[in-house]
């Protein structure tokens, strides 16, 4: 079992090395959004302080989102994911190692750009902390929710708007919880309270996503 | 008699067949009532004075939408547990009826609002989580539509149905998290309403002739599926040579 999902994360992270300009586009995207607030809301300083970590949380969902998208699609094209899927290994393992080397290939280059976003948005150095660590926990629910959504919509036209439809609103709840805690620390409340929740839900939603995407996987697959 | 036996097609779109007339029926006698009530009877509330009365249609609306989500996940998790044909052409007849009640809500509330909170559109707990559960129904009618090939949409719209029930909860106590101008709610089962007794029975009759709308309709709807996807059938050729 372990090894199996070992095995499915090298091959992903293999592929991904060897077409750097894929994953990088989601991270571009994610500084290309956030950089485009300062010039449509005004350079104030302060306001830049109080809208920064709602506006970097959404720019790294929907930067999420774009690489979703391609999440199963390559595999499906070659024939390989059918291979996977009909291997005797679990497909919930497929699933939970293709997640996993997702949010490692979008999620980790995120969080190591969001500080300087963070400079950017005039955040101070105690918000930017939590931003991380509100990151480090919120992605991982970005990959693995993302994961259901690329797998209902698996060689549907249109596939990927189609994806943000479905997938957005069952964000809200990393999205409020993730930009609360840092809200938190601009307005003095404290983050922990927030901090714990978005933990919750990274927890269930590694309990469910995995299963349900596998489900759907064999679903779009028959 | 066996109930599973509308579990068929064809035996339940006969039993629709002749329970819509009653449904539907039932649902202009109830609402022509409820709205008698709501609007002659009823006392004018001391507070909101008239604009309260939106109530009759607000909730009843903001009832079904929720509910009709529910039983759109029961019926999903039927048809992926038990592979019955039937659930899943229940919940694809029910999403239209449940996405446009969804909608009259916020639409009314929207009326409500601008007089009582001097705004149209505040983002509170509830008018937040009923927009989300808009969307979800669009996602889920979305999905359905990109999907051609008729098992595999049922599937995938019952899946994405569920987590979405599981998700619900979630978001609701997650956009509870602002400061919620919207009034509690004003029926609970263990005190006693905190209205006067007509405006409960008003909104009462609305919320049945309500059921019986959507019932009527879904059925209707259920129909028009059946004979979609039974049309290679002999049962639906003589049906419709004999129309």
């Amino acid at each position: 079992m372990g090894r199996f999902l070992l095995a499915v994360l090298r091959r992903d992270l293999t592929l991904a090395a060897r077409r750097r300009g894929d994953w990088l586009i989601a991270q571009f995207f994610f500084v290309m959004v956030a950089s485009l607030f300062p010039l449509g809301v005004g350079p104030e300083p302060n306001m830049l302080a109080r809208i920064g970590p709602g506006v970097l949380w959404v720019a790294a969902t929907l930067a999420s989102l774009l690489s979703l998208s391609r999440l199963f699609s390559d595999d499906h094209h070659d024939g390989s994911l059918e291979h996977m899927v009909l291997s005797p290994e679990p497909t919930v393992l497929l699933v939970l190692g293709k997640s996993l080397a997702h949010w490692l290939i979008y999620g980790i280059p995120l969080l190591l750009i969001a500080p300087v976003l963070g400079i950017q948005f005039n955040l101070s150095w105690e918000a930017i902390f939590i931003l991380e660590i509100s990151l480090l926990l919120g992605t991982p629910i970005l990959s693995l929710l993302g994961g259901v959504g690329a797998a209902l919509t698996l060689g549907l036209r249109g596939g990927g708007v189609l994806l943000t439809l479905l997938i957005l609103p069952l964000y809200i709840p990393a999205l409020i919880f993730g930009a609360g805690a840092v809200d938190g620390v601009v307005a003095g409340t404290g983050a922990q309270a927030h901090l714990s929740l978005l933990g919750a839900f990274l927890v269930l939603s590694l309990m469910i996503a995995p299963w349900i995407a596998a489900a759907a996987l064999r679903v779009s697959l028959e | 008699m066996n109930l599973y036996t509308f579990s068929s097609p064809v035996n339940f779109y006969q039993l629709s067949g002749k329970l819509i007339p009653w449904f539907m029926g039932g649902a202009v006698v109830l609402g022509l009532l409820g709205l008698y009530i709501g609007f002659f009877v009823a006392p004018t509330d001391f507070q909101q004075s008239e604009a309260y009365r939106i109530i009759f249609i607000h909730v009843p609306a903001a009832w079904m939408g929720m509910f009709i989500y529910l039983v759109m996940a029961f019926w999903g998790a039927i048809g992926l547990a038990f592979n019955t044909r039937m659930s899943f052409m229940m919940a694809r007849a029910l999403a239209p009826t449940g996405a446009l009640f969804t909608f009259v809500a916020l639409w009314t509330g929207a009326l409500w609002g601008k007089p009582m909170w001097g705004a149209w559109w505040v983002w509170d707990a509830r008018l937040t989580s009923t927009l989300i559960l808009l969307f979800l129904y669009i996602g889920i009618m979305a999905l359905w539509s990109s999907i051609d090939d008729v098992k595999r949409g049922d599937r995938a719209g019952a899946l994405l149905t569920l987590i979405g029930a599981i998700n619900v909860p979630i978001i609701y106590f997650s956009v509870q998290w602002w400061n919620t101008l919207h009034q509690g709610a004003s029926i609970s089962l263990t005190k006693a309403p905190s209205m006067a007794a007509t405006m409960l029975v008003g909104m009462l009759v609305m919320a049945f002739a309500a059921w019986f709308y959507s019932i009527a309709v879904a059925f209707i709807r259920v129909r028009g599926i059946i004979l979609e996807r039974e049309r290679q059938t002999e049962w639906v050729k003589t049906i419709l040579e004999n129309d």
